[in-house]
Order: C-alpha cells, then sequence, then structure tokens
C-alpha cells in the first residue's frame, strides 16, 4: 500500500525481501547499500542477533529519480528467514508493496525454500493479500556454488506460475539491480493501474 | 481486508502539521512526528534538524507492530501509549485512530505528565483529520481529488528511473 504525498510530491512504497534463513535477503540489501550513491539512499538498518542473523528486520531507503513531478522512494525491508520468527515476519509484510523471493540455490535447501514460499503465502493472505496480485519478482541466489540445484528444477518448484525471475550471486552483485528494478517496475505500474 | 491506499493532498497536511506545531508548544516537546503504521513518515515540527526521520518512522512502527503483537499475546488489542525513558530526552509514542503514530520527543523542559494531557487532546484533533483523509481515499470522486496522476504514467517513465 503505497504512500502518495501531493504536499511533498513523494510516493513511497514499500519492497519486502522474503526467503529461508541464510538465503542472502540481506546481503541484497547491503550490496545495494554499497553501489548506492549517498544523495539516493538513508541509513540502512539492521536488527540482527550477536551472530549477525536478521532479528526482526534490514531496512535500507533507496531514492529513484522522479516520476511525473513525483520523487519516487523505496523503502526495502527483509525479513528474518529462520522459521521460528513468524511473527516478526507478519508484522514486516503490512502494507507491502512488492515482494522478491529470494531462493537458496543449493540443492540440500530445497525444502528450506519451498516451507518458505508457503509461508509467504500463508501470511499475505493473512494481511489480506493474494500472492498473484502483488508485484512478485523471485531470484535463484547462489547460482555460483557447486551444489546449486538446476535452474530448471528450481523453476519447478518454486515458480510454476511463471512470474519474473533472475538468476544471482548476491555476494559479488550479479543479478541484485535487476531483481530490485524488476519488482520497482512491477510497484509502479501497479500505482499506474490504481491511478485508473 | 486491504488497506486503502495513503493518500496525502496538501490541505491534509497542513492541518497535520498545525495540529502539531501547536503541541510542540503546549506540551513543551523538543519535536514531533507523526508515522504511518506501515513505517511512512506523515509530518515533523519542532527541534527535528540531525534526526535521522526516515529511520525513526521505520523503527517507531517496527516497534508499535512488536508491541502490538505482545498485546495480542496477552489478550489485549493493542497497547495505544508507550513511554521511553532516556538520560536527557524521552519518547512518548500515541497509537491514534488506530492507523497513525504520534511521537513526541520532550526533555526535563516538560514533563510525562503535561506530554501525556496534551496529547490527548491533539490525538483526538488528528484522529478527525485522518478519518477525512480516509474518507477521501475511498471516495476520491466525491472528495473533487481528480484523478491519479499516475493514471498517465507511461512504460518509458519508468523505464527513465532506471536509465543510468
Amino acid at each position: 500500500m503505497s504512500f502518495i504525498n501531493y504536499s511533498s510530491r513523494e510516493i513511497n512504497c514499500k519492497i519486502v525481501y522474503y526467503g529461508p534463513g541464510l538465503c542472502g535477503k540481506t546481503t541484497n540489501l547491503q550490496y545495494i547499500y554499497n553501489k548506492t550513491n549517498p544523495d539516493l539512499k538513508g541509513k540502512m538498518i539492521s536488527l540482527a542477533t550477536e551472530t549477525e542473523r536478521t532479528l526482526f528486520f534490514d531496512f535500507l531507503p533507496l531514492a529513484l529519480g522522479q516520476i511525473r513531478g513525483f520523487k519516487t522512494r523505496f523503502h526495502l525491508y527483509t525479513v528474518p528467514g529462520q522459521v521460528f520468527y513468524d511473527a516478526s515476519r507478519k508484522l514486516i509484510l503490512k502494507g507491502v508493496d512488492g515482494v522478491v523471493f529470494v531462493a537458496d540455490s543449493q540443492i540440500e535447501r530445497m525444502e528450506a525454500n519451498l516451507e518458505s514460499m508457503d509461508n509467504l503465502k500463508i501470511n499475505l493472505q493473512e494481511q489480506g493479500y493474494e500472492l498473484e496480485k502483488v508485484p512478485f519478482i523471485i531470484q535463484y541466489n547462489k547460482r555460483d556454488l557447486p551444489n546449486a540445484a538446476p535452474l530448471e528444477e528450481m523453476r519447478r518448484s518454486l515458480n510454476p506460475g511463471g512470474v519474473e525471475d533472475y538468476e544471482a550471486c548476491a555476494t559479488v552483485g550479479k543479478g541484485v539491480f535487476e531483481t530490485l528494478k524488476a519488482t520497482a517496475k512491477g510497484v509502479l505500474t501497479d500505482l499506474k493501474k490504481l491511478g485508473r | 481486508m486491504m488497506d486503502t491506499q495513503l493518500v496525502m493532498y496538501d490541505e491534509d497536511y497542513r492541518k497535520i502539521l498545525a495540529v502539531i506545531q501547536r503541541l510542540v508548544r503546549d506540551a513543551n516537546a523538543k519535536g514531533i512526528f507523526v508515522v504511518d503504521k506501515n513505517g511512512q513518515l506523515i509530518a515533523e515540527a519542532g527541534e527535528v534538524r540531525g534526526i535521522d526521520t526516515t529511520s525513526l518512522a521505520s523503527l517507531t512502527a517496527g516497534s508499535i507492530a512488536a508491541t502490538g503483537g505482545l498485546a495480542k499475546i496477552i489478550g489485549e488489542e493493542d497497547f495505544p501509549v508507550h513511554f521511553h525513558q532516556g538520560q536527557r530526552d524521552n519518547l512518548h509514542i500515541t497509537l491514534v485512530a488506530g492507523r497513525m503514530i504520534l511521537v513526541v520527543i520532550f526533555d526535563d523542559r516538560s514533563s510525562l505528565g503535561l506530554v501525556r494531557l496534551r496529547v490527548k487532546k491533539a490525538g483526538a484533533e488528528l484522529a478527525r483529520i485522518f478519518e477525512e483523509i480516509q474518507k477521501k481515499a475511498e471516495n476520491p470522486e466525491s472528495a473533487g481529488a481528480g484523478a491519479s496522476p499516475f493514471a498517465e504514467i507511461t512504460d518509458d517513465d519508468i523505464d527513465n528511473l532506471f536509465s543510468d
């Protein structure tokens, strides 16, 4: 649910990075943060445990430039991946405008990917959203690892609906901006539809 | 039920600003913020320079969401009032109209009692303004808001954002 402010002529949108524990959600945000011009970004906040696992969320505000005289601002959030942090995940999905699902390509994480995808659907439903109606992009992360599952197999199990998807290696930045751009585009296109 | 999109026009913003500017004076507060429950900053007043307002907004919303979760665990609907005491500065946080969050920063030039008293009145005024905003969002035509400027967005406009 974007926030349109006519007074400051800004559109604010919320994008949430979802996915199983250690799949690279925070790494995506860190890469974006490191590669973005300081004028365009705010402070990145990480509410993490002592072992640097996300406890509540990571948050990164980004400005993307003007559209029809309005500044576009995107608030990027990650959720904690571990199964037991479900309460935090639900809260962060409130008011979401676009979702990125970061899948861990390692073959032994396939079950965790599927579990997280199911959890995403359930939690969105609880907020009154349907995954099919929210701008949604899938990222297959860690493609560089030797134990990565074949892309076709991942698509079959995680993306039966055929939404836009990207291969990535977030530690070196491959696919990170492509994923973000596709999601931001989806969110803005949705805004256009809402505008009638 | 999905929330309707939040749209704030200049006149709404001015009304909100007038209420919180008065609250800064009446409550002897340092600074005041109005934040949407989803973490968007709506308005600010007082001595707010040097404060990272975007972070403040998202963390306030996160904190309200987390304590709301706590409330439900013990059988409460919500905790509408929060108070955080610091060495110098304190935070008084109130949920307004179930959707907006009013954040008051104050130091020893004021007191918790005074802030609570003044926030009660200002909160009621803000609640009325938010109700109007909500009504307009549900009925954009009757509010005379006109067509959304985003109906005209082209694919090129969107592509241009990313042409770096």
